[in-house]
């Protein structure tokens, strides 16, 4: 591959990449270590963590941190939050974007629609916030409802509800403007993948009688599975780290904290635990890459 | 063409063109409800949905006009101005009550003894009397001369916005009413640039995000080359290693550097959020660019070599022209990223505000201030947006590098 004539000494080549490994080193190798060293000592980084525990009380030593972060009630809601993202939110945005990308194939006006389904990329968490905050508002008193969705239900007669705040719809309400915001995402990848599929083996396919149904579920998903692998665990880690639209949202409020956001809440007041939950973070992470190298060594391997 | 196989063509599709309309409609909907309200004024905003814009749930605005006649009209009149000095349809007189209930508490009071409405009398129970009365003040609060959906049109959210307006009117109206207050200049330029609005962060923006781009472009261009076509020792698990940094996410990173700039001194710079974007970047953006510097053919090289070139002279003349879509998309994917970022603004550069944190900022707890929050938010989306419009092939570009497998 590389031209034999072009040999030339290290020193070169060390030049080249000095500056992007000088800021590499700096401003990700060195934290990542401190911030586990971080991990275990005390709220102001000073003391071993082991004296921030308290008489008579559990305590894991040095691990004081990790202990809070595992088991706090905070966190126990967070991490359970975290989980019911990945099992509800993440199938259905992988399910949305492939619909979508399947069937805005067939339409004249394709870019358009798959535009307008994308576009959410393009606002700011925080932005997006504001919008569905705006969705979800609710009117207390007999004051008209101004938030689309309470006037919807007002109009038919309904109750307002409180989106926000409502422990046993909020989650949902988050979850449908992560839907929103990154079915647009899946749907570019998927379809770019589904386009790529070749046009021969479905025609055969249609050909010897084949419905649509069948032609989707039966040949084009199994050809474009290890896509739909990627980007559902391109989700997984995306939710894991789920931030801005809590934060902006409820600010974990009402039961809907997650991890990332206890991290944020807690960077000053008490950084030992902060982050200690930055490395639970990235442990949780750890199982998704393991399993992305493994397929990506996998279709290395079939090549 | 047969008549019906053409209707038959069409009719099979519709289940089809449906489902991606109503799709597509549903993602649409949030955002134009956010734009829709930037331009309506503030009152409006918090006194009616804005698809009452459309027309749509007007009903209740109408329904007020038989309360009205019951209640209201036997001394104000049809038109609000029976009684001498007072005109009930005015802007002043709205004014005195942002809510139903204000209204409902004033007219509670009597008037030279006797109550104020008294032919009917309101019932005694509040929420039986606010039943009628929300109506009557929503009549009385859309109902204007000339009533159509460029009466109430303004611009004044976004000014409110740009110059992080915080009193109880609007920037423009208290610039015309009271030119002598002191806490805004009413002059265009050192207003628009005030610390606390949209427009100062739009600059601090801007400031950020164009280093935050460049810089890491080019380092990655450079490493990028030397990992594809300069040969070393243990360039294969170097890049391997770089590349495999991705994983890290921005949370196990930020503490200590913010800890490393507050003992550099450099906390609350530019330099240092510059810095740590470029840092945080670069494992894409070398895997991004090393692939496709290395997908060019070699030839190029070899004569360049052949005719005397030297590496340096190449990168600049072969590698780094040929790389141009590999560096629009990357340029574009950073671009909209850092621009959109709050977590990173936030905590390393709180004073000098960027475009997310400043929406934070301005939010009300009190829920009361809708109308700047809607101008904010759009202003922060423009130009992100454009960019995305204009240049959706690099962005998708950028993003399918990593992506299609199989």
């Amino acid at each position: 591959m590389l031209p034999k004539i072009m040999k030339q000494g290290f020193w070169t080549a060390f030049l080249y990449i000095l500056p992007a490994l000088l800021i590499i080193i700096l401003f990700i190798v060195y934290p990542s270590f401190n911030t586990i060293r971080l991990s275990f000592l005390d709220e102001r980084g000073e003391q071993p963590a082991y004296t921030t525990c308290r008489e008579g009380g559990e305590c894991w030593g040095i691990f004081e941190n990790y202990r809070y972060a595992l088991t706090n009630p905070d966190m126990r809601i967070a991490l359970r939050n975290n989980a019911l993202w990945i099992l509800l939110m993440v199938p259905f945005t992988v399910i949305m974007g492939l619909l979508i990308a399947q069937l805005a194939d067939k339409v004249k006006y394709e870019p358009v629609a798959k535009a307008l389904i994308f576009m959410p990329v393009s606002i700011s968490f925080i932005g997006a916030g504001v919008i569905w905050r705006f969705v979800y508002h609710i009117q207390t008193g007999d004051n008209p409802q101004i938030g689309l969705l309470n006037g919807i239900l007002v109009a038919f007669n309904q109750d307002p509800v409180a989106w926000m705040s409502n422990r046993s719809v909020n989650n949902y309400a988050l979850m449908v403007v992560g839907v929103w915001l990154w079915a647009g995402f899946c749907m570019t990848i998927l379809s770019a993948a589904l386009k790529g599929v070749s046009k021969e083996v479905l025609e055969a396919a249609r050909v010897d009688g084949a419905n649509e149904f069948q032609v989707f579920f039966r040949i084009m998903l199994p050809i474009i599975f290890p896509t739909v692998l990627v980007v559902t665990t391109t989700m997984v880690i995306n939710i894991l780290k789920i931030f801005d639209i809590v934060f902006v949202m409820t600010n974990g409020n009402f039961g809907t904290e997650v991890i990332a956001n206890r991290m944020f809440q807690l960077i000053v007041t008490n950084t030992g635990r902060s982050m200690a939950i930055a490395v639970v973070l990235v442990i949780l992470t750890i199982p998704v890459m393991i399993f992305n190298v493994y397929r990506f060594r996998k279709q290395e391997q079939e090549r | 063409m047969k008549p019906f196989s053409r209707l038959n063509k069409i009719f099979k599709k519709l289940p089809v063109n449906l489902a991606i309309i109503i799709m597509c409609v549903m993602w649409v909907i949030p955002t134009l409800g956010l734009f829709v309200t930037s331009f309506r004024d503030r009152r409006e905003v918090r006194n009616s949905g804005w698809w009452t814009v459309f027309g749509i749930g007007v009903e209740e605005v109408e329904s007020g006009v038989e309360p009205y006649q019951e209640y209201c009209a036997s001394c104000h009149g049809d038109d609000g101005r029976g009684v001498e000095g007072v005109d009930l349809f005015s802007e002043e007189t709205i004014q005195n009550y942002p809510r139903a209930n204000r209204l409902f508490i004033y007219l509670r009071e009597p008037i030279e003894g006797e109550p104020h409405v008294r032919d009917p009398q309101l019932p005694e129970n509040p929420s039986d009397a606010l039943e009628i009365i929300n109506p009557i003040y929503n009549y009385l609060t859309e109902v204007e001369e000339e009533k159509g959906w460029l009466n109430r049109f303004s611009f004044s959210n976004y000014a409110d916005a740009l110059v992080g307006y915080k009193g109880t009117e609007t920037y423009l109206q208290d610039c015309q009413e009271n030119p002598d207050q002191t806490r805004y200049d009413c002059n265009v330029l050192s207003d628009l640039t005030k610390p606390g609005g949209m427009g100062r962060a739009f600059i601090n923006t801007l400031l950020v995000t164009i280093p935050a781009t460049l810089l890491p472009i080019l380092f990655a261009a450079f490493a990028a080359y030397a990992f594809a076509w300069l040969d070393f020792k243990g360039r294969q698990w170097l890049f391997a290693i770089l590349v495999g940094l991705q994983i890290i996410p921005l949370q196990m990173t930020l503490v200590p550097i913010a800890r490393l700039y507050v003992s550099l001194g450099m906390q609350d710079t530019f330099l240092g959020i510059w810095l740590f974007h470029t840092g945080f970047g670069l494992p894409y953006a070398i895997y991004l660019m090393r692939n496709f510097i290395g997908s060019l053919p070699k030839e190029l090289f070899e004569s360049a070599y052949i005719d005397g070139a030297s590496h340096w002279s190449s990168f600049w003349k072969i590698a780094l022209p040929l790389a141009t879509p590999a560096i629009a998309s990357l340029g574009i994917f950073q671009f909209i990223w850092v621009w959109n970022d709050f977590l990173v603004a936030t905590i390393f550069l709180p004073t000098s505000p960027v475009l997310t944190v400043q929406i934070t900022n301005l939010i009300d707890p009190r829920g009361q201030n809708w109308h700047i929050l809607t101008g904010a938010a759009f202003l922060s989306f423009i130009v992100p947006m454009a960019v995305f419009f204009g240049f959706q092939r690099y962005f998708v570009r950028g993003m399918l590098a990593g992506s299609i497998k199989g």
